[in-house]
């Protein structure tokens, strides 16, 4: 197996006997060398418990942690060869840019001339040479960002972890790093695990994404495959938009409460829940589509996209989205205007629970 | 209001600010002025004089109490001899001062990080308990303390109440026992800055030097101490300069014979009756003690910005 790190069912409980809170329960899975790997979920739901775990800052309730194969549960992190950009860039602020990027291979005890000129390399890498003398008190948020990345890369570290590295930037700087860092980890080859909340950046960036929520790993995938075969109402609900269809199965389909019929298979009498994008449904039927009578409620407009917004005859909350590209044909009907809209059935998915 | 018109207003404003300052501390400058600048300029003047017979200084210009300095005149000759017993006197306050300082960082150091990284709460009664000591007048407490190491005293009667010696072990009337008090006393005044230092120690900082292979020895070397040194500076000048000039607990459990430069001043006004002499002894340990501070602070801050090109 070509795998960088492995998690085999590792459970982190924080606190004792009843009050024991389990921060990941049995989570299992695996990073492949030289990809870009995200750890994705809402604030508490373990991402970064699973981090500090491969990164050694705290130890396993029970289960293991492999790095390349070979088991690094007790290896305390000054002997692990991983490091770690983190949240707060937590940089030397006694050291100046280049003494920060030299600490970890000086303590790695390179040899001095290797040091400086790897040094001299990681800065021209961030575009930070110009800086190399200044103090971390005397940078912007962005460069402090980079210098805490040359840090954690100029050891050549085998894995990088990157618990949110980029929250406390703006928008367009974010932007701008996303860029950087996917540009650095396809230069390096180094394998990035990185923790993130935001879907969007999650999606951008990542060669896989492990969907993370109450200490579980929910579902692991290619961003495209998240997105489009989301497995349950969490994993849809939290990357993009979804509208949630309640239905019941029958012998050429799944019913939904207004009717319409689904073809497909399914156990008749199984209820399940149905997720279809916004964009995937269709102001009118096209060839091949189903058509769903519903009710315009209103449209909001959100520069790029018009959302209109829909309710089904069985009382279901609907939104469609449109770009707003084409004008003309994309002027939503008015509020109360009953009209019939295309579903193509293949877009359809079928959750888990 | 033109431009020029600001501008004068603005000048105005300034002036009237500055006005307000001087007079707000007014009350400040003025108590310094006299409670301090004053006495030490008499001090100093003092050291210009000649000893009258039974103590005080008759008013006659005489260089001798800066002589007697480093100097004694022979009884019979009159001939200015080195004295070697000063000099002991300066070495052994230094030295003792020195040592002080050192023992207590070694024992602040550990004190203050375990109080930093309690709880808010624990925290609170910690630093509490450290100011215990300061409720009780000194000498009592010194005297407690030689209650405790004398020949008679607790550990002796113990120890040989329990057979392990025969004789009283020598600990009262030794540097030893001026050093233990010292450090007893001043170890407060190293843990507080220390702990004020530490607090403000961003703790994510170990992390990260964990993380980047830094032995838990070099986490303390390059990232802890160089970023606590201001806590450092100031502890080891709060417990040196007053260790120098040490008077209560170099008598208590030193003895006669253990003098520093504070019981060496004391016994020129007293049974010395050579106030000049105590006056530029005093005039001395002030100028010491100023340049060897300014010298420390200059070395500390070169040694940061040392560390920020080696």
């Amino acid at each position: 197996m070509d795998l960088a790190i492995e998690a085999l069912d590792v459970v982190k409980a924080f606190g004792q006997g009843t009050s024991a809170v389990r921060a990941l329960d049995n989570v299992s899975v695996g990073i492949r060398r030289g990809e870009f790997f995200t750890l994705l979920g809402p604030s508490g739901c373990g991402k970064t418990t699973l981090l500090r775990l491969i990164a050694g800052f705290e130890a396993p309730t029970s289960g293991q942690i492999l790095l390349d194969g070979a088991d690094i549960t007790a290896l305390p992190p000054n002997r692990r060869p991983v490091n770690t950009v983190f949240q707060s860039y937590a940089l030397f602020p006694h050291l100046t840019v280049a003494q920060n990027v030299a600490f970890g291979m000086e303590m790695q005890g390179r040899p001095k001339a290797e040091v400086a000129q790897r040094t001299e390399r990681m800065l021209a890498l961030v575009r930070l040479d110009a800086l190399a003398a200044r103090k971390i008190g005397q940078l912007s948020g962005g460069q402090q960002q980079r210098v805490a990345l040359a840090r954690a890369l100029a050891p050549e570290p085998r894995v990088l972890l990157l618990d949110e590295p980029l929250s406390a930037l703006d928008l367009k700087l974010r932007r701008e790093m996303q860029g950087e860092l996917k540009r650095l980890q396809q230069e390096t080859g180094i394998t990035f695990i990185f923790v993130t909340h935001d879907q969007e950046e999650a999606l951008t960036m990542s060669d896989r994404i492990a969907v993370m929520q109450s200490g579980r790993v929910q579902q692991v995938g290619a961003p495209r495959d998240i997105y489009t075969k989301p497995v349950n109402r969490f994993v849809a609900d939290f990357i993009g938009e979804t509208n949630f269809l309640e239905a019941v199965g029958e012998a050429a389909g799944w019913r939904l409460a207004c009717g319409v019929l689904i073809p497909g298979t399914a156990t008749p009498g199984q209820r399940a829940t149905l997720a279809l994008r916004p964009e995937h449904l269709r102001p009118a039927p096209e060839t091949g589509d189903l058509p769903l009578p519903a009710r315009m409620e209103r449209a909001v407009y959100s520069g790029t996209d018009t959302h209109w917004h829909l309710r089904l005859s069985c009382g279901t909350a609907l939104t469609l989205r449109r770009p707003n590209s084409d004008a003309a044909t994309a002027a939503p009907p008015n509020p109360g205007t009953d009209i019939t809209l295309g579903l193509n059935p293949a877009l359809v998915q079928r959750l888990e629970d | 209001m033109t431009p020029a018109a600001t501008g004068q207003a603005e000048a105005a404003r300034r002036r009237a600010s500055a006005r307000n300052g001087w007079l707000l501390s007014a009350p400040a400058l003025l108590i310094l002025t006299l409670f301090a600048c004053g006495p030490l300029l008499i001090v100093l003047v003092y050291s210009f004089l000649t000893p009258g017979q039974y103590g005080n200084v008759v008013g006659e210009f005489s260089p001798d109490g800066w002589i007697g300095v480093l100097y004694s005149r022979d009884i019979f000759d009159d001939t200015l001899v080195l004295a070697d017993a000063h000099l002991t006197i300066f070495w052994r306050s230094v030295k003792l001062s020195l040592m002080t300082t050192l023992i207590t960082f070694a024992l602040g150091f550990p004190t203050a990080w375990f109080i930093a990284t309690r709880p808010p709460k624990a925290r609170a009664m910690w630093l509490f308990l450290i100011t215990i000591p300061f409720w009780t007048n000194l000498l009592i407490r010194t005297f407690a303390i030689n209650e405790v190491i004398r020949n008679d005293g607790i550990i002796n009667s113990l120890l040989i109440w329990a057979g392990l010696i025969d004789q009283p072990l020598r600990m009262i009337y030794t540097d030893g026992a001026v050093l233990a008090g010292m450090a007893y006393v001043y170890l407060p005044l190293m843990v507080l800055p220390l702990f004020a230092a530490i607090d403000r120690f961003d703790m994510r900082l170990l992390e990260a030097s964990y993380d980047l292979y830094a032995s838990r020895w070099a986490c303390l070397r390059r990232v802890i101490l160089p970023i606590v040194r201001p806590g450092i500076v100031a502890g080891s000048i709060l417990v040196f300069v007053p260790s120098l000039g040490a008077y209560v607990t170099p008598r208590v459990l030193g003895g006669g014979k253990n003098m520093m430069i504070g019981n060496f001043i004391e016994l020129q006004f007293t049974q010395g009756r050579n106030w000049p002499l105590g006056a530029a002894l005093s005039i001395l340990l002030l100028v010491v003690v100023a340049l060897a501070l300014i010298l420390y602070v200059r070395a500390a801050e070169g040694g940061e910005s040392e560390g920020r090109h080696g």
